[in-house]
């Protein structure tokens, strides 16, 4: 090992026996396997091979991939939950893995025992607990409820209680396997703002995200893992890009293969229809202006021409409430080809909360496609309502053109 | 190969340290060194489960007292005074709740060491630390249970006007053979329950037989005298005549039966580590 290196990875690999990772034995499935003839071939996967890498300290490295692809496979290499197959790696400080939100919470304890329990189980000692006690539950934000058991607490505050902890681990370095991406907006950001406080502290960190967004913002640099091996390895933009460009690809061979005479490919929510954010895998929209007009466009491939369809349109919050659901132009014809549809709102007045869009086609007798958009949030400076989503009429307007090359266009308008 | 997990690169560990990380080496690797690290959270781990306990019985700490107790009634009732197993000249209270005393530890703590690798499978699953403190919190934390009806215990001596001897200044010995008896068998039933899901419905089972080859519900003055050594292979036999003994100052001490308990015992222990040891390098996979 080199000096001045915090990781140092060489010729990692981990082999797994397919169905190994789920299955359970019971000891009556090894006696009733003694008197049957042995399954000979045994199937393996490699969930990661041949990776090495080195990060020097205090640098952020984005690890990026495909689900599946082993980038938690790697993070649970580095931080011992499991042993390699091949390779080895070298570590030089105290590792703290963030795997997961809550890991040693327990229902039964109050939220002051699962601070110092679930700090103690995130590798926290106890002075350093006893220490940051009060600043964790500030970031929490649940003060009112320290001596409540956990079971009595709502999901949204077991999360904040959560991420405060973690957010308060501060060991040399630093393995996150996507925590980032549940609670709501504005502790995400709350948490984000920690994690780059964390990363300016000199800090080595490897953060496992899907959210480009996140990647950019937090790393500068980023290794891609695909297929369990190690792809592209190197400044953050550059891999990030490389990544995205892939991921077209991909999606346009899956969309060129898939059956059904229509395939819906991407969205875009902003305020403006030309100022809709570009194309991006980003999860999370932040949708502020309330108040003005809203667009989202979704761009859909259609492959055989579509007689008596129907779009239908849904907008559902994130406990899957349906809130608009709304079907139009029950004779649509759409001819082949590459079509955005863009839906016009006068004023979206959400309350806060998370929220996904659906669009499905539907021609009188059975349903084509259906695609759900990313989920996004939205934030607000007003009161929320808590017993509503809506605060107001929600007036959808929808258009829809051929992508790219506009040919002809269809606008009508509906409630 | 070296050893995959270096004591000092715990992180409690006081100052930064290198770790390799390696494949499994098949060696046998001491998990001590590296477990005084992480003492802490081993302590945490106990702190968890005696509190969670106690927070889900409704009778809490009664419990620890009336489960022996009433045990020893019927075993007072039935095997005293209906079938007159003899008692070593000691009233029957004190001769069966200084037997159960030792064996209700032992067996509760056995069933919750039993499951601790699988009731804790989210947190294994997420997060290192050496494995082997879970089933040792497991024994550690039904200690609680064993000084509250140790306290009942000692209500009954002073019923019974039995003063302890010199003999009381052995019991820590006796106390710390059945942790470790139970520590040792507890380590491999939890490996195994880890691997074979059935495993706890046999331990039930496992610990009513066991029950009954140990001199819980009679003496093992029973057991003809050139047989002793064999009897206390089991190193239960050791125990319990051992609290007999050196709690109630009355008998002999369990000579040979004890040196053959000992010997079991650390063989117990050294195997139940290192079998825990292999199936600790992939039990996140398999939990």
């Amino acid at each position: 090992m080199t000096e001045n290196v915090a990781i140092h990875v060489e010729g990692l690999g981990k082999r797994y026996r397919i169905g190994e990772r789920e299955r359970y034995l019971a000891l009556r499935d090894v006696i009733m396997r003694m008197f049957r003839p042995r399954n000979s071939k045994r199937e393996f996967l490699w969930a990661l091979k041949d990776v090495s890498f080195d990060v020097p300290p205090g640098q952020v490295v984005g690890v990026i991939g495909r689900n599946g692809s082993g980038k938690t496979t790697l993070l649970k290499l580095l931080s011992r939950i499991t042993r390699p197959t091949v390779g080895f790696a070298e570590i030089e400080g105290r590792v703290g893995s963030l795997l997961e939100v809550g890991t040693g919470f327990h229902p039964e304890l109050t939220g002051r025992e699962n601070i110092h329990l679930s700090g103690a189980v995130l590798g926290m000692r106890k002075v350093e607990i006893n220490r940051k006690f009060d600043e964790i539950v500030a970031f929490s934000e649940v003060e009112r409820f320290l001596d409540t058991p956990l079971k009595h607490f709502s999901t949204g505050m077991q999360m904040r209680l959560a991420f405060a902890v973690a957010a308060h681990l501060e060991p040399e370095i630093l393995l996150v396997d996507e925590v980032l991406a549940v609670g709501d907006l504005e502790f995400q950001k709350k948490c984000l703002g920690k994690m780059q406080e964390v990363s300016r502290t000199g800090r080595t960190i490897l953060f496992v995200s899907h959210q480009m967004n996140q990647i950019r913002r937090l790393c500068q640099r980023v290794i891609w893992i695909n297929r369990g091996q190690l792809q592209m390895d190197g400044a953050a933009k550059d891999v990030v890009n490389a990544y995205e460009a892939a991921a077209l690809r991909v999606e346009k061979e899956e969309l060129e293969r898939s059956p059904g005479s229509m395939a819906f490919q991407s969205w875009r929510i902003g305020d403006t229809p030309s100022n809709s954010p570009d194309r991006s895998l980003d999860h999370f929209l932040d949708l502020d202006k309330q108040s003005g007009p809203v667009v989202v466009r979704f761009q859909a491939f259609v492959k055989e021409e579509i007689r008596k369809g129907n779009l239908v349109v849904i907008l559902r919050s994130a406990a899957e409430n349906v809130i608009l659901w709304s079907g139009m132009y029950p004779e649509l014809q759409i001819k082949p080809g590459p079509w955005e549809f863009c839906l016009s709102f006068d004023a979206m007045p959400l309350n806060p909360g998370i929220y996904s869009w659906e669009t499905r086609i539907f021609d009188g007798n059975h349903w084509f496609e259906h695609m759900q958009s990313p989920e996004f949030s939205i934030v607000s400076e007003m009161d929320a309502d808590i017993f509503a989503y809506l605060k107001g009429p929600l007036n959808l307007n929808v258009e829809f053109d051929m992508a790219e090359q506009v040919e002809y266009g269809m606008e009508r308008e509906t409630r | 190969m070296s050893a995959a997990a270096t004591p000092a690169s715990a992180a409690l560990a006081e100052k930064p340290a290198r770790m390799r990380i390696t494949p499994p080496s098949g060696w046998f690797e001491s998990p001590l060194g590296e477990l005084w690290s992480y003492r802490e959270l081993l302590y945490f781990i106990v702190w968890r489960d005696i509190k969670i306990r106690y927070k889900q019985t409704a009778i809490g700490a009664a419990w620890a007292v009336l489960q022996p107790f009433l045990t020893m009634l019927i075993f007072s009732l039935f095997f005293g005074k209906l079938a007159h197993v003899p008692s070593d000249g000691l009233p029957y209270a004190i001769f069966y709740y200084s037997a159960l005393l030792p064996w209700m530890y032992f067996a509760a703590a056995l069933q919750s060491a039993t499951n601790a690798i699988v009731d804790n499978q989210r947190v294994i699953t997420k997060v290192y630390f050496p494995r082997v403190a879970l089933p040792l919190a497991a024994v550690m934390a039904s200690l609680v249970d064993f000084a509250i009806s140790f306290a009942m215990f000692a209500v009954l001596m002073v019923f019974y006007g039995i003063r302890p001897t010199l003999a009381i200044f052995w019991f820590p010995l006796f106390l710390l053979m059945a942790v470790a008896t139970a520590l040792g068998v507890g380590l491999w039933l939890s490996a195994l329950n880890a691997i074979y899901r059935d495993v706890r419905y046999v331990v039930p089972f496992l610990i009513q037989f066991w029950m009954f080859a140990s001199p819980v519900a009679y003496p093992s003055s029973l057991v003809p005298e050139k047989w002793r050594w064999v009897y206390g292979l089991n190193p239960m036999a050791g125990v319990i005549e051992g609290f007999r003994w050196s709690l109630t100052g009355r008998g002999n001490p369990p000579g040979i039966m004890l040196g053959a308990s000992v010997g079991v015992v650390i063989l117990l222990v050294g195997a139940g580590l290192a079998y825990f040891q292999r199936m600790e390098a992939t039990v996140a996979d398999v939990v």
